[in-house]
């Protein structure tokens, strides 16, 4: 019955190509705007960490003076407060993280100086972010203790410096310091950059830059705070810092603490364990409040309102331009089916029951939804490569994966049938002995 | 021309009256809001920055300890000012539209309790408030002796110049000559006012802080090196810059030349509004593919009805309707079916608005922007129907006597 029905609705299509053309053109359009807007959407929303961000989590306390954080604790750590929680261990995996920009010479190439940004972390942060190796690996906790100077580098940093090739072994000049490289990345893209997320809620909406690139060198913690000495800076002060770029004794937030609590029990226990801490920090005068917090990843994520709102915006605007392209869809079938009104009579008059017209006026909106998927599909490529032309951070991340290319079908399916359903009715209620009286 | 028998026949199609009319109405909403956001992008891309953008030019140099500022910047500065062509070579920390270095919340009091706001510092080195070009509207420029020396992050006291904004925003109606505020501890007095002075990253802040900025004079000290602002004359800018970053690549080779920030201003800011030029562009696109969908779908379901109702035209010919009456019937249609869609449209656009404040700090929409995106779907749905409509007019008298 079906293949009957497609070779009806195939004849039928081909009968009037005009109104065929707009109505594939108007799925096509339609979906191609909103899958387009929806990949991006879909890019920047998702879970950046899977499997592990649920065990993710942020930890924070409050070292400001009273009355000074009255939304809760600020984004970052002061130093103390974050090698306090860091060396008490307490986590299954957890990772110091401090950002600044270095200067990086190579002995052996000439290349002029160059900034790039450098994370200083604790040993666990590879394994705890899943971050992958191409040469090399992690520094070893021996080599943080003895505060080695040793470095990861991202595997850009590799290209740029290196042509590619296995770089481990070989010696940067970072600052003034010669750092041993151990690791080099592979290509690593989190989306966002989760671990570097802060101050989203006063950004106006203008977050893509948390889906800028990894940093291109890790060091580790305590060593890296040596080398890169008097550039790390503050997320925010509450007093005056003696000596800029130094902030270890500053009244300064400028640290993040990210730990990994692998159970329930453990994240409660981890929630107490901060709590405690800043009874005992506030019991020695170093604390005026006692607040802490602790969202996990995704929930910090979200605080943050990380998609940028430009962006969700255009999901709207794509989505109601979803809703006009198939208002016309349904305009178009309508006047589609009932100009066949009388051969629906005659198929009526032959012993068509309603439901079989129904269905058969179904199979040709489905293959307008089809076939408009296809053209919506193409134009979601077209999307995605404007997209990708874009100066924002995430630009190169906007590729239809397996995912989303199945949607665009089932999108521009569901929706065609959606619009077909009302002409369909519509059709399948036509009075046979009507139509048959005019002919 | 009669509405009467017009309303009876599209009383017999009501469900695709109503569809076009629905369709038309979500166009409505979605072209006024989507011309209020261009127009909201496009005012936020011409703001005045207050200074001279065409005459200027930045220089960012990074990677030195602060133990060699004094000397790299000795090196630099001979450098640049050895450029031909350079009117002038001043220090600022923050560069509008360039890098941004003094950004800090203030008090209004001594104490600290009367926060007044997140503002931008530019600290500047002699000349650099002339060089921007920047207009005192009240009060007085900086004077030599205003140029303190520091070593810490920023000066701890100073006679500063403001904002007009800023100043209407701390001290609403008041003279803001004489008054005070404070930076943690540090103490500064307003001496002069000036009419703009854009922040460095003005798409980060509300458009009523955008001109949050003061300007705070200072001796070049350990924090305040490596940040030049060149002066030349608008057409020469261009050479100069590239002379001046090829020279301090000789003068100071150790340390790094930020190029990623050293740009013309007006290079700096066409970059700092690239995300509401995309956002802008795409805007349009949407609009344009959004009008063309719903003009065909118009013209698709106008000419179904003309080829529908050819017997009736033709009887109607024969019994001596004009051509021009027939054309006047099809486009009197459409302009009722998109009346209906406009009114419903209208009240959709306001809801739309209404939603887009709430979660996007969109300003109100203009009333006007209603009648002029009812003109135009009401241009777009005459000029649609006006094919199919000549179509019907030319439908001879002779088929009314042809059996359908």
């Amino acid at each position: 019955m079906f293949a009957y029905y497609l070779d009806l609705a195939l004849r039928s299509l081909k009968r009037n190509k005009v109104l065929t053309a707009l109505m594939i053109l108007a799925i096509a359009v339609g979906i191609g705007a909103s899958m387009t807007t929806l990949t991006v959407m879909h890019l920047l929303s998702g879970d950046p960490l899977p499997g592990r961000s649920q065990q993710i989590f942020y930890p924070q306390v409050d070292a400001t003076p009273a009355g000074y954080a009255k939304g809760g604790p600020l984004d970052m750590l002061d130093y103390h407060s974050a090698v306090d929680l860091w060396s008490a261990h307490r986590a299954d995996r957890q990772a110091l993280i401090a950002n600044s920009e270095v200067k990086v010479r190579t002995p052996d190439v000439s290349l002029p100086p160059l900034m790039v940004p450098m994370l200083a972390t604790t040993s666990d942060f590879f394994a705890m972010f899943k971050v992958p190796f191409r040469y090399g690996s992690a520094w070893t906790a021996a080599d943080a203790a003895s505060r080695a100077r040793v470095a990861v580098i991202s595997s850009d940093l590799n290209d740029r410096l290196f042509g590619g090739a296995d770089s481990v072994g070989k010696i940067l000049r970072l600052k003034d310091s010669d750092v041993r490289i151990v690791g080099v990345l592979q290509t690593w893209r989190p989306s966002p950059l989760f671990y570097d997320v802060r101050a989203g809620r006063f950004a106006e909406g203008q977050t893509s830059s948390f889906y800028d690139k990894p940093e291109d060198v890790f060091m580790p913690f305590f060593s890296g705070l040596e080398v890169n000495a008097g550039n790390f800076w503050q997320f925010t002060c509450w007093g005056k810092v003696a000596t800029p770029g130094h902030l270890q004794d500053a009244p300064c937030v400028w640290v993040a603490l990210w730990v990994q609590l692998d159970d329930a029990t453990k994240v409660a226990d981890y929630r107490a364990f901060i709590a405690s801490y800043a009874q005992q920090q506030k019991a020695l005068g170093r604390f005026a409040s006692t607040q802490t917090r602790m969202p996990s990843l995704m929930q910090w994520l979200v605080f943050n309102h990380v998609v940028p709102s430009d962006v969700k915006l255009q999901t709207w605007l794509a989505f109601a331009f979803l809703a006009i392209c198939l208002f016309n869809v349904i305009g178009l079938l309508l006047a589609k089916f009932l100009r066949r009104s009388s051969e629906i009579g005659v198929r009526r008059a032959l012993g068509a029951s309603r439901g079989a017209i129904f269905a058969q006026c179904l199979v040709e909106a489905g293959v307008v939804g089809v076939v408009g998927g296809i053209g919506g599909w193409l134009r979601t490529l077209t999307g995605l490569w404007l997209v990708r032309r874009q100066p924002v951070e995430y630009a190169d991340l906007a590729h239809l994966d397996l995912g989303m290319f199945g949607l665009t079908f089932a999108v521009a399916v569901a929706a065609s049938l959606a619009a077909g359903f009302l002409p369909a009715l519509r059709a399948s209620g036509v009075a046979p002995a009507l139509q048959l009286k005019t002919l | 021309m009669q509405i009467q028998p017009i309303l009876a026949a599209l009383k017999k199609h009501r469900l695709a009256t109503t569809l076009i009319a629905l369709e038309i109405a979500l166009a409505c909403a979605v072209l006024c809001n989507a011309c209020f956001i261009i127009s909201q992008r496009i005012t936020a891309m011409h703001i005045d920055s207050g200074v001279d953008e065409a005459a200027l030019a930045t220089v960012q140099l990074t990677g030195y300890d602060s133990a060699q500022a004094a000397d790299v910047d000795a090196r630099a500065l001979a450098a640049l000012r050895a450029v031909p062509g350079v009117e002038s070579v001043s220090l600022l920390n923050s560069i509008p539209f360039g890098s941004r270095r003094g950004t800090a919340g203030i008090t209004t009091d001594a104490a600290g309790k009367h926060f007044g706001g997140v503002i931008e510092f530019y600290v500047g080195g002699p000349g650099s408030l002339r060089a921007l070009g920047a207009k005192v509207i009240a009060g007085r420029a900086p004077q030599a002796d205003d140029f303190h020396a520091f070593t810490g992050f920023m000066p701890d006291q100073g006679s500063v110049q403001i904002t007009q904004a800023l100043a209407e925003h701390l001290w609403p109606g008041a003279d803001p000559l004489g008054k005070e505020f404070w930076m943690l501890k540090s103490h500064f007095r307003v001496v002069g006012v000036l009419k703009n002075l854009v922040r460095p990253d003005p798409t980060g802040w509300s458009a009523e802080r955008r001109q949050w900025a003061v300007f705070l004079p200072a001796q070049p000290g350990p924090y305040l090196t490596g940040s030049y602002l060149l002066r030349a004359s608008p057409g020469d800018l261009p050479r100069v810059l590239r002379d001046a970053l090829a020279s301090l690549a000789k003068a100071v080779p150790e340390v790094v030349i930020d190029r990623e920030a050293s740009h013309t201003l007006t290079d700096l800011r066409r970059d700092v509004f690239k995300n509401d030029r995309a956002m802008a562009g795409m805007l349009v696109g949407v609009i344009t593919a959004m009008l063309l969908v719903t003009a065909l779908g118009i013209v698709g379901l106008a000419s179904f009805w003309v080829a529908q109702r050819r017997r009736q035209i033709g009887v109607r010919r024969a019994i001596g309707a004009t051509r021009r009456d027939i054309l006047h019937y099809f486009q009197t249609e459409n302009f009722l079916i998109v009346t209906g869609g406009i009114v419903l449209g209208m009240a959709l656009a306001f809801a739309l608005n209404l939603t887009l404040m709430k979660f996007y700090e969109l300003p109100r929409l203009p009333l006007y922007y209603l009648p002029l995106g009812a003109m135009a779907l009401w241009a777009l749905g005459q000029l649609a129907v006006l094919g199919p409509a000549l179509r019907a007019a030319a439908v001879p008298p002779v088929v009314a006597t042809r059996s359908a």
